[in-house]
């Protein structure tokens, strides 16, 4: 049944991938098609608005720049608002304005699409907030993700000088795309009993005759867009596993679905882009190897319960069921744990922390490899990213130099997809070496020992992800916490999208090797075997030895 | 060049080890990365054997005393493996050096005075007279006379050429000797610009520089170790907060392990290796980048004559017209080609013999042979009973006929043109007032090309032929070889047009050239190979020379390309793959003490912590030593598709570099198991 549940969304995903790669590539491709007529007008207020005449193409710099920018000026204006919220509108249950340090962190946070909370929404934040900063960026960080995915694509896959005008992919994201799916899925929720309100918090009388606060807001609003952007902060401190976020199990696969479909589909985006749809099923098929066997990792082992437990007599057969939902269950925790951190949204219906060893070993290795799905945009441009490097090292078996979509790869590539590649574990492994050299760092830890290790790694590595689920268990709201999460939230969104739009523009320039008998074939099943090795073994070897000390370690020393 | 010194002699393995503890320095290791990393370490354990006091390592003088001539030995193993791909260019280039002589150049003066000057203080423009027995003094142009050369220093070819003034066979190069005739010889080169000068840099490797696909590959190794570094560095501090103290020793080992030593290693001996075995081959590449864009060919563009056919005619048919019958025209031909040397004229009396014609026999001293001259356009001979026999091109035999006061038989033109319909030449064949018949002179392909052009094909090698003949001849031919595709009645700039195009798709394209006006089609090419033989303005536009002028090399040049290319690939791979074993060695090993349950991911059952880490890092040494052969000999490469090859190599160099370290690094566990 548990099996059968899990299969049923997959399934449900697989369906999902071609309708909806289908219209995010006529939103993207720039030739005239029928969403014109429905969002067409909406989109010439927004230009005319904005005095957005010409809407000239741009060369992979100038998107970069256009891209920074546009954030840049998103992040001034968030960080105020923060700062002083106390005293502004739309504040009935009188939340105070927020330390300097928590702000950057928030805002950081939200703009990179990671939505790492140090804070607990019910009392950190104004509805002011949650609305103007919190869900407005959670739109404009998924935007500019599906922006940059979609300009990569055009530069890996066609020739000239321009991979598109950063402004307007960003506005059609919206527009077309976040906009109409959030309004329709908040609606949704609604229907599904999710609250949906500006009144205060409700203060009730319990039958023992305490008080008790009981906040509600605009949640269904966030709710959707939380997913749908890959964001994952929740409107309560418990997130996804508060009932008011995530009533039923209906609510939950709904949840799933939101924030896995867009960077499923846009495989396929890739795949008619590219002109070659095997070409994007290769890489959906990649993903979802990997997907497969981390579910099914992390399923086995919380089904198999806590084996200390286990040792003392327990009965074990409801499975380890530490730190998650009733109404969940395990087989529902295990896969929302699984597309939380493959897609690297964030969003939790369990406690991570209390996770299985094993059981969170899937969690991190997933935001450690970050392309397992991925977030919005992103998620796709590091698989391909892969995918180059997949072809880097295997390509010369055939005797020819490397070429991916028929486009040579050459020391300039491969210098600007290194930066990506070394950053990530940079930003991970060094700021949790640091973490434990400091007292600053190690005194956050609540639970010493290898399970301590997890609990700086998991913080790190959802920072660097982008991902933004906290493990939990970790004091994390304290200047020190606050300003490195910080920087490596920013580190790890923006170092790579630069160097990989300049492989794409790199890529734009290069003219095309027409394919023949002796070209090394990147749309067959065998690509799949390469594509998900490379993946295993450069992401094994890289943090094997860290995973080693902190949840192998564990498991070795409970089972 | 020819004098190929055997993979391994005694000399160039000496002159290698002693390179490899030159080569030490720590100012040239920089120019590898992963080695200068891997000497760093090497470094560091050494400082603590010194002072283990400062390092807090006392009492660990064994073990480290170990790692460090562990880590020696890799370095040293990666040095020696340059060091043997350089000695081979070497020993080459010592054989060249002794043809680059000092000569005396006789230096003919504005005034027609010859004046000895030393070979060194010719500059370009002088013109020297070059005699019998003489040296030439530099690669220069025949203006005026015809000599047989003697090119063996440069080609290894002991028979000699002849070289004469104007044309495209008018080109000497400096250190070859006369020797018979004289030529007057305009110097093109200044001194240390000259071909042998190229050649000895070349083959020495001082001008070697990396290609791009080599540049991209050592980024990304760069990437590697920098990763490696950081994953050693920061365990140290993550493994403390656990309990686990980690020795540095261990460390650097562990770095060593995971860093690619291998391809690391082996990278530049693979580049070197490759140069040299397109030179071995008789083949002058200019920059390893040509040979790199071989591999990457898509289509070749090849002459038709003497690279598909043997560009003579030869009889393959005798053709009777009006009356006569086959054996009259045969035997007829055979008269008038008894005397005849030409290719065609000794392919007639060959033709006769395969078709069991006698021969008439004749008083050769009492006849009067007729030379083929451009005017009259046909030779014979006048016998001594007063017979005339003239074979000849058509037109002319039947002008020559009727004047004889003969006619021409109704159907010679049908038949002469069928045959030159079918792409053959045909010759006429007369005797006083009667034309006999007709010569089938067909331009045969070389045996084993069409299985050439099928294996590139295979490849996904398009090959195009180039000919001036007209399209039914060049559509006959090219069927008969098996080409993809043909250009008739080609013009010099026909070339050029045909490869921009190619480029145009995004194609690479290789040609063969020898003559000045290849030359700007040579250099559009991504490949040209140029003939030895042929002009100075060739071999400059070129970026590869024959020595052996065979233009169908250009194929086998291809082949060492991609050979190249997959023993990189293939090293690279399976240096990758390694570190999964590696890693189960190792990370057991440093865990274990503090953590005894880690036991459970020593899953080759390897005796002890430090035999572990010991036995990882002999096997990452000694599998360089083990792996320089095939570097320095490539990856067999046999013609296949490439999803085939992929298949194929990624078996053997993926999965088998898997699994080769667990049994490796168990065998070495074993044996130092016996050892203490």
């Amino acid at each position: 049944m548990d099996i059968l549940q899990m299969l049923v969304v997959i399934l449900i995903v697989i369906l999902l991938v071609k309708p909806l790669g289908t219209y995010l590539y006529h939103v993207f491709s720039n030739e005239s098609n029928k969403t014109d007529k429905w969002f067409g007008w909406l989109e010439r207020v927004i230009y005319k608005l904005a005095g957005f005449k010409e809407r000239r193409h741009m060369s992979w710099k100038k998107y970069v720049v256009s891209l920074i920018l546009m954030n840049a000026v998103l992040v001034a204006i968030g960080f105020l608002l923060f700062l002083f919220q106390g005293s502004l509108i739309l504040n009935p249950s009188k939340i105070k304005d927020m330390e300097p340090t928590l702000a950057f962190n928030t805002i950081v946070s939200f703009m990179t699409n990671t939505n790492l909370q140090h804070y607990s929404g019910e009392t950190g934040l104004s509805y002011f907030s949650q609305m103007a900063v919190i869900i407005m960026m959670m739109f404009t960080s998924a935007a500019t993700g599906l922006a940059v995915a979609i300009a990569f694509i055009r530069g890996i896959t066609s020739k000239g000088e321009t991979i598109g005008n950063f402004f307007e992919d960003f506005t059609k994201a919206i527009t077309r795309i976040l906009l109409p799916l959030s309004i329709i899925m908040t609606i949704v929720l609604v229907g599904l009993k999710v609250p949906q309100t500006l009144g205060p918090t409700i203060h009730a009388a319990t039958l023992e005759g305490n008080i008790q606060n009981i906040t509600i807001g605009p949640v269904a609003a966030l709710e959707s867009i939380k997913h749908l952007g890959t964001n994952g902060g929740g409107f309560f401190g418990a997130n996804s596993s508060h009932p008011f976020e995530n009533p039923s199990p209906i609510t939950n696969v709904l949840e799933i679905m939101m924030m896995w479909c867009i960077p499923a589909s846009l495989t396929y985006t890739f795949g008619k882009f590219a002109k070659n749809q095997k070409q994007g099923w290769v890489i959906f098929s990649s993903m979802l190897i990997l997907f497969v066997g981390f579910l099914a990792l992390v399923y086995y082992s919380e089904s198999q319960g806590n084996p200390a437990l286990n040792a003392m007599g327990l009965n074990h057969y409801q499975g380890s069921m530490e730190g998650k939902e009733v109404r969940f269950g395990i087989a529902q925790s295990s896969l929302f744990t699984t597309v939380t951190t493959a897609a690297t949204t964030g969003s939790v219906n369990n406690m991570h922390d209390t996770l299985t060893p094993l059981g969170c070993l899937v969690p991190l290795a997933l935001m450690m490899l970050n392309l397992v799905f991925g977030g919005d945009g992103v998620g796709l441009v590091n698989m391909l990213m892969y995918a180059i490097l997949a072809v880097f090292l295997c390509g010369l078996l055939v005797g020819r130099t490397p070429e991916f979509l028929g486009k040579k790869i050459e020391p300039k590539e491969m210098k600007l997809i290194t930066i990506a590649l070394l950053a990530h574990p940079f930003i991970i492994l060094l700021p949790t070496a640091i973490a434990f050299l400091t007292e600053l760092g190690k005194g956050a830890i609540s639970n010493p020992g290898f399970h301590g290790i997890s609990q700086v790694l998991y913080e790190y590595t959802s920072s660097a992800a982008n991902n933004g689920s906290g493990f939990e268990g970790l004091g994390d709201n304290t200047s020190f916490w606050n300003i490195s999460t910080g920087i490596v939230m920013f580190l790890g969104r923006y170092i790579s999208m630069i160097a990989l739009l300049g492989v794409a523009g790199s890529l734009l320039k290069k003219q095309w090797v027409p394919e023949n008998m002796g070209t090394f074939r990147t749309d067959n099943g065998l690509f799949i075997g390469i594509l998900v090795g490379v993946v295993l073994i450069i992401g094994a070897l890289t943090f094997l030895p860290v995973l080693a000390l902190g949840p192998i370690a564990e498991y070795l020393s409970i089972r | 060049m020819s004098q190929t010194t055997s993979i391994l002699s005694k000399g160039i393995i000496k002159d290698a080890i002693k390179e490899s503890f030159i080569k030490l320095n720590p100012i040239y290791m920089m120019k590898n990365p992963v080695m200068f990393v891997v000497e760093m370490g090497t470094i560091i354990v050494l400082l603590m054997m010194c002072m283990p006091n400062y390092f807090h390592a006392e009492g660990a003088f064994g073990y480290n005393l170990a790692v460090f001539v562990i880590l020696l030995f890799t370095i040293l193993f990666a040095n020696f493996a340059e060091a043997l791909a350089e000695g081979r260019g070497k020993a080459q280039a010592d054989s060249l050096k002794k043809t680059k002589q000092e000569t005396m150049a006789k230096v003919i003066q504005k005034d027609e005075r010859i004046k000895s000057v030393s070979s060194s203080d010719l500059r370009k423009g002088d013109i020297v007279l070059v005699e019998t027995g003489d040296l030439i003094p530099g690669d220069g142009e025949i203006i005026e006379g015809l000599a047989s050369i003697d090119e063996s220093a440069i080609t290894g070819e002991s028979a000699p050429v002849i070289k004469e003034a104007g044309g495209d066979f008018s080109s000497v190069t400096g250190g070859t000797r006369v020797i018979s005739d004289w030529i007057k010889v305009k110097i093109q080169t200044d001194p240390g610009e000259s071909f042998l000068d190229k050649m000895i840099a070349l083959v020495e490797g001082a001008k070697r520089q990396k290609t791009p696909n080599e540049i991209a590959l050592n980024i990304l190794l760069i990437t590697l170790t920098m990763i490696f570094l950081l994953v050693v560095v920061t365990v140290y501090p993550i493994a403390q907060y656990v309990g686990v103290k980690l020795t540095i020793a261990t460390l650097v080992a562990l770095l060593v392990c995971l860093i690619p030593t291998t391809i690391g290693a082996l990278l530049s001996a693979i580049g070197i290796a490759g140069m040299d075995r397109v030179t071995r081959f008789n083949v002058l590449a200019m920059s390893g980048k040509a040979v790199e864009a071989a591999g990457d060919i898509n289509t070749i563009i090849l002459d038709k004559t003497g690279t598909i056919t043997f560009g003579n005619r030869m009889a393959s048919e005798f053709v009777p017209v009006g009356k006569s019958d086959m054996k009259e025209v045969a035997q007829v031909a055979g008269l008038g080609s008894i005397k005849d040397e030409t290719p065609e004229g000794k392919s007639v009396i060959q033709l006769m013999k395969k078709l069991d014609i006698p021969q008439i026999p004749l008083d050769l001293e009492k006849s009067e042979v007729v030379e083929f001259k451009a005017e009259t356009r046909m030779s014979g001979i006048n016998l001594p009973s007063g017979e005339k026999i003239r074979k000849g091109a058509v037109d002319a035999i039947k002008k020559w006929v009727v004047e004889q006061g003969g006619t021409i038989p109704a159907d010679l033109e049908e038949k002469s043109n069928q045959i030159a319909s079918k792409g053959g030449t045909p010759l006429a064949v007369a005797k006083d007032n009667q034309l006999f018949g007709l010569i089938y002179l067909k331009d045969t392909v070389k045996p084993g090309m069409r299985q050439r052009f099928d294996e590139l094909r295979k490849m996904g090698i398009k090959t195009i032929m180039c000919t001036g003949d007209n399209p039914m001849t060049a559509k006959t031919i090219a069927e008969e070889a098996g080409v993809d595709d043909f250009i008739a009645e080609s013009k010099p700039e026909d070339k050029i047009r045909v490869i921009k195009e190619e480029q145009k798709q995004g194609k690479l394209v290789a040609m063969t050239g020898d003559g000045t006006n290849d030359a700007p089609a040579l250099a559009q090419a991504d490949v040209g190979l140029a003939m030895n033989s042929g002009t100075i303005a060739a071999k400059e536009a070129g970026n590869m020379v024959d020595l052996d002028s065979d233009p169908t090399k250009i194929i086998e040049v291809v082949s060492i390309g991609k050979q190249l290319l997959m023993t990189r690939g293939a090293l690279t791979t399976f240096s990758i793959a390694n570190d999964i074993a590696k890693y189960f060695a190792i990370i057991p090993a440093m865990f274990t003490i503090a953590i005894p349950k880690m036991e459970v991911l020593n899953i080759m059952g390897l005796q002890s912590p430090t035999s572990a880490i010991l036995s990882a890092l002999i096997f990452n040494a000694i599998i360089i030593p083990l792996l320089i052969p095939l570097a320095m000999k490539g990856v067999k490469y046999i013609p296949m598709k490439a999803s085939k090859l992929l298949s194929r190599n990624l078996f053997i160099y993926g999965v088998g570099g898997i699994i080769v370290p667990f049994i490796g690094i168990k065998i070495i566990d074993l044996i130092i198991g016996l050892m203490s």
